[in-house]
């Protein structure tokens, strides 16, 4: 089939634009991994996988549970004879059961102190299709939400990309911490009003990608007090909500507006998903849960569009439910979580890495200044280069996270076992130790190489996604 | 400033439509053998619940699947992570291996040129968005499907312009009708970029002739605008004369390359599971085209509604059995038609028929026009909702599927057991006998109102002529 300009014009602008943003460099560094992934025996030189953010440490305590509570599946002898009304049920409410039990494990997240009303669930298709939905239903195209930075490259795409919407970064930077001040919030509400853009509010993630920290209590209520002040939304993506494994303690929003006074809660909406905190990307659990009817109401006949499996929402109803399990993964995830954290953190002290502190989330914000040579985004991309085609690590830079300073990188370290923690570490130390021998006059690295980005334009076979980064998975292999 | 978005406030979404109204009556009144005999029989849902037995002996017999087992050792985990938006390579397989089962592998399908989405609703959005901008329109032809309106519509800003099908063909696509709507659309400064049609088609339940099927090549071909043939039903043909899917007339034409885009690359089908399988709630959905382009589009935006990956290793071993498949798609067929047989026979007996081309789908396209008391839509509306409220039956009106005239409605027939078929024909039944003596006796007393303003007239002229009546 040829590309040609006829063959463009009988397509929308959607499906011919790159707004889906995939041809970011948070997309790109997937390329060099996929050609040569990493594997202890068959592919020791392969590059390692940092750069997607999947919690694997837990899969031993899932797959026990599963082991012993057969009737959670539809399938089994002991579940087959609720195979036809599951497979049966599309109505868009969802299971009364997934919805309780979602409900209870929202609440237990966040230690119980806030309640969630299972009538105000709405499913959608994992965070990706939760977050275009919200937008959908609070935003017409042009309008506009305010975003602080670094945040989320595939917002771009969730937020924006059919929706018509645009995003307003909100810039913070290391020197306060990447804060989210007040100042920085007015002074870009006033901007947008200036240039006449009708701004419908404020998407902010907690606990943060890529930054792995959790807002404080009181400036998520002057996010909140900003938000109601304005009369604009406040969506919160709390998708990491139970990744957090250090203090300070977790603190939601809908904790927040319990504390709030004269809270204009119809302004409140939360993301979330089963991704990250139970590990199941595969199985496509987004939430929506809103304090506003109206968006209830509509989202809920929105959530036509990306419906959960009903075997899965079944299957989870059971788990969700059972109170034991539940406390006991919460807790132990946590604790995992932890001690892979530290284990990678001292790594990187030995080396001298300074990272951003962080309590929570599945990846760590590395600061690598030290190692540009100069302070551009420009020399970013350059060492990013460098570290995935010589280190052989797939790390995202901060860069494409719209952060506003060059020299972060986000690692992750919780989708692998410890061996490759390990190599990796090793493969940074050995990486740093060549680079402080070198003279300082004496240009740091040399960049050979040929990696061009504009090639990959219209390039359809390399499109990436997220992958599995288990090279030898028998599913990949498949016939 | 306004709070919500203009999609969250108007009402495109279709469900204020009386289609989804009888259910929310069905809703509040159920009928259940034993808890409420009394209640509302839904025969507006268009479900397969015939066949369930068949893929539950199937999965009897293989107990390795649900226990997240391939040869002895768990995948749980990989499946947990397996997010890919290109989906799981063994499930594509399988499914276009079943595409092509039920097209008689008179067509084959390449898994490299299918996108999987979370049923057929996105997979319908989904080519929206990668086909039209806003404003601009697809025509379709009437009767079609309600949720059209909400799934084609809604959040894309697309028109559907209406191709006028009528009785007088049974509902067949004509030319002057294409070019009356592509007409319709220009006088609206609509933009058409396609056409959309089910095959076999909700809510006639027949298949499209091989005619109908060139006529729209044709159309397309010269207009240069894309064609999308949603054949979710394509495993429910039961009887001749046989499912052509628009991939067979590809495949047969040769001068379909002369032109500025080769038809083939404009030609895309969407089918799902929920509807062959009976599976809609695990919403598996397909989009399949040979434009790659459209392909890789569709592919990201897949994103925002993937099809579980427990579900897609389920189904790729039950569909990777190939003497399941060859069993299941027989037997199914062989029970709807069974099953469709009741349903006419219990509407005849009624003095109610259906369209005579019904071979096809989970419903019947009924005729109940001579039981309107006039030829309107308000009528259509009084009727339904006579049948709705007093036989307690919940049916589609056929406005509700944009049809243009009244009287006709869609009764689904495989959604309940023979017992409930049966009964919602002996109550049916009743009432049209009741209808018609009540018709009767109005008729009887108009004839007697109509006598005595005559005797009333004549009075003060001659006897005579009275009593000769």
């Amino acid at each position: 089939m040829v590309l040609g300009g006829k063959s463009q014009q009988l397509l929308s602008k959607i499906a011919t634009n790159d707004k889906h943003g995939e041809n970011s460099p948070y997309f790109d560094g997937w390329k060099a991994y996929d050609r040569n992934p990493f594997h202890p025996t068959n592919n020791p030189q392969g590059v390692i996988q940092m750069g997607l953010a999947e919690n694997q440490l837990c899969f031993d305590l899932i797959e026990e549970w599963i082991r012993n509570n057969p009737k959670a599946s539809i399938c089994t002898p002991e579940g087959l004879h609720q195979f036809r009304n599951i497979a049966n049920f599309q109505d868009y409410h969802g299971l009364q059961e997934f919805r309780n039990a979602m409900a209870n494990f929202m609440s237990k997240v966040r230690g119980g102190r806030v309640r969630f009303d299972p009538e105000r669930i709405l499913m959608s298709g994992g965070a990706t299709g939760a977050n275009e939905l919200i937008m959908f239903c609070l935003a017409d195209p042009g309008d506009a939400f305010m975003i602080p930075t670094p945040f989320y490259p595939g917002f771009v795409r969730d937020l924006c990309w059919r929706t018509g919407m645009q995003l307003i970064p909100v810039h913070s930077d290391s020197s306060n911490n990447f804060k989210i001040t007040r100042e920085a919030l007015e002074a870009a509400y006033k901007k947008a009003k200036e240039d006449n853009i009708n701004v419908k509010g404020l998407i902010i993630t907690n606990p943060s990608n890529p930054l792995g920290t959790t807002l404080d209590k009181d400036t998520l209520k002057s996010l909140v007090s900003f938000t109601n002040e304005k009369n604009i939304h406040l969506v919160c993506d709390e998708i990491y909500a139970a990744t957090v494994f250090s203090s300070p303690n977790y603190v939601s929003v809908a904790e927040v507006i319990q504390e709030v006074e004269h809270c204009k809660r119809e302004l409140i909406h939360v993301i979330y998903s089963l991704s990250k905190d139970m590990g199941f990307p595969g199985f496509r659990v987004g939430i929506v849960y809103s304090f506003n009817d109206e968006v209830v109401n509509c989202g809920r006949k929105m959530s036509s569009f990306g419906l959960v499996s009903s075997q899965t929402q079944h299957m989870l109803a059971s788990m969700l439910s059972d109170e034991n399990f539940v406390t006991r993964f919460l807790k132990e995830n946590s604790r995992r979580l932890e001690k892979r954290h530290d284990k990678f953190m001292k790594g990187l002290e030995e080396v001298n890495i300074t990272r951003f502190p962080s309590n929570a989330g599945l990846f760590c914000w590395m600061n690598l200044k030290s190692l540009l040579k100069e302070p551009t985004f420009e020399d970013e991309l350059k060492l990013w280069r460098v570290i995935i085609h010589e280190v052989k690590l797939n790390v995202s830079p901060g860069s494409s996270f719209n952060c506003s300073e060059p020299g972060w990188f986000r690692v992750c370290f919780a989708n692998m076992d410890d061996e490759t923690v390990d190599i990796a570490l090793n493969r940074i130390r050995a990486f740093v130790g060549r680079e402080t021998k070198k003279p300082l006059g004496m240009k740091r690295w040399q960049p050979n190489l040929s990696l061009s980005f504009s090639s990959r334009m219209f390039d359809e076979t390399a499109v990436m996604s997220p992958h599995s980064p288990i090279p030898t998975s028998p599913l990949v292999r498949a016939t | 400033m306004k709070l919500l978005s203009t999609k969250a406030t108007c009402n495109s979404h279709g469900q204020d439509s009386s289609y989804f109204l009888g259910w929310q009556e069905y809703e509040k009144n159920p009928y259940d053998e034993v808890m409420n005999p009394e209640g509302i029989i839904q025969m507006g849902l268009a479900e397969n619940q015939l066949s369930f037995d068949l893929i539950e002996s199937w999965l009897d017999k293989n107990p390795d699947v649900p226990g997240f087992k391939s040869n002895g050792k768990s995948i749980f985990r990989e499946l947990a992570l397996f997010q890919d938006y290109h989906g799981l390579p063994s499930f594509k397989k399988e499914l276009v291996d079943f595409m092509a089962e039920i097209r008689g592998n008179k067509v084959t399908f390449d898994p490299n040129h299918i996108v999987l989405t979370a049923g057929s609703t996105p997979a319908n959005e989904t080519l929206m968005f990668c086909l039209a901008e806003k404003g601009e329109a697809f025509l379709l032809p009437t009767p079609y499907y309600p949720g059209f309106d909400r799934d084609l519509k809604w959040r894309t800003g697309v028109e559907i312009v209406p191709i006028q099908c009528t009785s007088s063909n049974n509902f067949q696509i004509t030319e002057p009708a294409l070019q009356q709507a592509y007409q319709d659309a220009k006088k609206r400064n609509l933009r058409v970029k396609g056409v959309l049609v089910t095959n076999p088609s909700n809510p006639l339940g027949t298949t499209m002739s091989r005619s109908e099927l060139n006529l729209l090549i044709d159309f397309i071909k010269d207009k240069n605008m894309h064609l999308i043939s949603d054949e979710i039903y394509s495993g429910t043909v039961y009887s001749s004369p046989g499912f052509v899917s628009v991939m067979e007339i590809l495949k047969e034409r040769n001068d379909l390359k002369d032109c500025d885009v080769p038809v083939g690359d404009r030609v895309h089908v969407v089918y799902s599971l929920s509807k062959d399988l009976g599976l809609p709630g695990f919403r598996v959905g397909a989009i399949y085209s040979e434009n790659e382009v459209v392909v890789g589009a569709a592919t990201k935006m897949s994103s925002f509604g993937l099809v579980s990956s427990q579900t897609q290793y389920l189904l790729s071993a039950m569909l990777g059995d190939k003497k399941f498949t060859k069993n299941y798609i027989s037997e199914n067929q062989k029970r709807l038609k069974r099953r469709q047989r009741m349903l006419v026979s219990g509407l005849q007996k009624a003095g109610i028929s259906c369209l005579k081309t019904n071979n096809a789908g989970l419903f019947c396209w009924v005729d109940m026009s001579h039981l309107l008391h006039s030829n309107t839509f308000e009528a259509e509306m009084d009727l339904w909702k006579k049948i709705l409220y007093e036989v307690r039956l919940n049916i589609s009106p056929g406005a509700s599927c944009h049809c243009t005239e009244p009287g006709w409605f869609r009764m689904c027939f495989a959604n309940m057991s023979e017992d409930t078929l049966n009964l919602a024909m002996k109550r049916l039944k009743a009432f049209v006998a009741a209808e018609s003596n009540d018709n009767a006796c109005s008729k009887r007393t108009s004839r007697r109102k109509s006598l005595s303003n005559w005797v009333f007239r004549l009075s003060s002229r001659d006897h005579r002529e009275q009593e000769e009546r």
